[in-house]
């Protein structure tokens, strides 16, 4: 069988490096084309942390691009890894999780090597044609690649990983020098204090709040539920805009896209440009004191009602069922 | 200062959006056209950066059909000096890659010191021009900017990331995407629509580009749409009103449905 190129994402937790959830969904959707090679661009020693963890979720070999640049350079080592890898094999393809840097790297390497690229991929068939779920989620689209070796960005959450050994026989290979001249460098920056949240991408429950909650200090509630939960806390854009809560956690069409076992909204109307970003998740719980609102179009199940009783009230049950 | 803003026309998001039947292509004959928003942004970021130069230009690059007139015009009207059109039958149904060829060739018409654009545009999403332009220009990207700023020769921006934000700098001349949430775009005064009409703007053809049509378009693209379909409907679900209980009846939904 052919190799399939699967970029591994990292999260590093407690100081350790570890594969996101998206990059084991990946190492489970390479098996519909061919054996999945994992390739770790990052920081030397990265890969002994996570290969373990890559092997167990069906990687037959894990190719090591380790280099100080690797993390201190946007984007370019892992187009560099991909695109070296590509010319010293022949690939079936290359998956990227389609996140707003694998996308940057998906595009860049797709130019390199002068092949077609394919976004926002949900499934993908053995012969290649790939589903694509576009325009908020209103339309599906099959496509294919007619040019060079695929590159695939595939939406988080569309494929389950895998738990299934792999070889994963060890390699490395060297990344070329970083050109000064062209290189975009990380000098700094703030990473928000570390909470036991999964990540709102990859998560598989999402409770999110909209101008409804009506503060930042408000935003407890929502906060609390999703922790009942075990789930991320997202926001609609009228709150970020609000400032009640950071950007990243932006749920919709200028925001993430999620797609989660649950979506829970809460004082959310459910504008076309939110509903972009959530309406393929499998369970969606509507709380909204409007009837009116488009949102309840979406819901699986819904409850006409002011969120700050039925919120508390709900996030009570859940830590009593759970405990 | 000289700064070039690609700038794309999209449907709107608000009303209805399809594929032509035909061809797959994005139906802009019945959607409503408007300014991609992040787009928006980027022609203000870049009105903002040649005032705080206190000099330079702001030349916008547009490659679409002829109704992208409208969105050049917008731009021009904000404050942009001069604008290329990039308009062409034969671009009809190019792919990512295909399109990111064409500009390529038209930024090279107009010289910058730094190139926005946006981090996505809202139609196909593919969110990787800039990306696709550094690696045909050979110049460093810098994406996802929240904020960005011009020393001497160097760029520096706020990236933003799933977590917070990283300081990502580089050389210029350089390509940097921005997000929504950089500024809040002006409006176009009446002054400024007035005096948008006089600014130049450039038509290119292909031709004029040396870009052989048979490479781009629907024939020359790297990816083809098979067929397409509307998404199913999600089914109506159960709706309550909360007399005190709604908290438990959501419990007991999420029991039933095996998520607590
Ligand atoms: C180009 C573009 C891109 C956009 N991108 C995004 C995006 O990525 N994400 C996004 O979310 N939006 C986006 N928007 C904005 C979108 O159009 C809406 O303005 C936004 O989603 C509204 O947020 P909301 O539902 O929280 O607020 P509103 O529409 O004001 O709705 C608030 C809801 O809360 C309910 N409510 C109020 N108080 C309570 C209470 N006590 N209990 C229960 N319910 C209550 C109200 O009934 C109402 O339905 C975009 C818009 C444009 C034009
Ligand atoms: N046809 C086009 N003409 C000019 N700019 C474009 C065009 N397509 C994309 N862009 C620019 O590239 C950005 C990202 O688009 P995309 O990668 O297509 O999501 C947009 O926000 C625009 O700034």
């Amino acid at each position: 069988m052919a190799d399939v190129l699967v970029l591994i994402d990292l999260a590093v937790v407690d100081a350790r490096a570890q594969p996101r959830k998206g990059a084991l969904e990946l190492l489970a959707a390479a098996t519909r084309l061919g054996d999945p090679v994992a390739v770790v661009v990052a920081a030397p020693g990265s890969t002994d942390a996570v290969a373990e963890t890559l092997a167990a979720h069906g990687a037959a070999r894990i190719v090591a691009a380790e280099s100080a640049d690797a993390d201190a350079v946007l984007i370019t080592p892992s187009v560099d890894a991909l695109a070296a890898l590509v010319g010293s094999g022949s690939p079936a393809a290359v998956l990227i999780g389609a996140t707003p840097e694998g996308k940057d790297i998906a595009g860049r390497l797709a130019v390199r090597l002068d092949s077609g690229l394919l976004s926002d991929v949900v499934d993908i068939a053995p012969d290649g044609t790939c589903t694509q779920s576009i325009f908020g989620g209103s339309t599906t689209v099959h496509a294919r690649v007619r040019r060079g070796t695929p590159v695939i960005a595939v939406r988080p959450n569309s494929f389950e990983p895998v738990a299934s050994a792999g070889a994963g026989t060890r390699e490395s290979i060297e990344l070329p020098p970083t050109d000064a001249a062209l290189a975009a460098r990380i000098t700094g920056g703030h990473q928000d204090e570390v909470r036991d949240r999964p990540e709102l991408s990859e998560a598989r429950v999402v409770v999110s709040g909209g101008r409804g909650v009506g503060s930042g200090e408000n935003f407890r509630l929502i906060e609390e539920l999703a922790d009942a939960l075990g789930g991320a806390v997202g926001a609609s854009r009228a709150a970020t805009d609000a400032g009640w809560y950071p950007h990243q956690y932006q749920v919709g069409q200028t925001g993430v896209t999620v797609s989660p076992q649950l979506y829970l909204a809460a004082g959310i109307s459910g504008a076309i440009q939110h509903r972009a970003g959530m309406q393929t998740s499998k369970t969606i719980v509507v709380i909204n004191k409007d009837p009116e609102a488009p949102i309840f179009e979406l819901a699986d199940f819904g409850v006409v009602g002011d969120l700050f009783d039925v919120v508390p009230q709900l996030t009570d049950e859940v830590r009593k069922r759970r405990s | 200062m000289d700064i070039v803003v690609l700038v794309k026309q999209v449907p709107d998001t608000w009303g209805e959006r399809a594929l032509r039947p035909d061809d797959h292509t994005v139906d802009r004959e019945n959607a409503n056209l408007v300014f991609n928003e992040m787009d928006e942004h980027a022609v203000e970021e870049a009105l903002r950066l040649r005032e705080a130069a206190g000099d330079g230009t702001v030349t916008v690059v547009c490659m679409g059909p002829d109704a992208a007139t409208d969105t050049i015009r917008k731009t021009l009207a904000m404050g942009a000096d001069a604008a290329v059109h990039v308009c062409d039958d034969a671009l009809h149904g190019s792919c990512a890659v295909t399109t990111s060829a064409v500009l390529a060739a038209a930024l090279g018409t107009v010289s910058a010191d730094l190139v926005l654009c946006g981090s996505e545009a809202s139609d196909a999403r593919v969110g990787a021009m800039g990306s696709m332009l550094g690696e045909r220009l050979r110049r460093p990207v810098l994406t996802d900017a929240r904020a960005v700023s011009v020393d001497g020769t160097t760029v520096r921006i706020e990236r933003q990331t799933d977590t917070g934000y990283q300081r990502v700098e580089a050389a210029m001349p350089a390509i940097v995407s921005v997000i929504e949430k950089i500024n809040e775009p002006r409006y176009a005064s009446f002054k400024g629509i007035m005096a948008a009409k006089k600014k130049p703007v450039t038509t290119l053809a292909l031709a004029d580009l040396g870009i052989d049509p048979a490479t781009v378009g629907l024939a020359g693209s790297a990816t083809e749409v098979i067929d397409a379909a509307p998404a199913p409907q999600r089914e109506k679900g159960q709706i309550v009103t909360d007399g005190g209980s709604g908290g438990l009846r959501v419990a007991e939904f999420l029991a039933t449905a095996k998520i607590v």
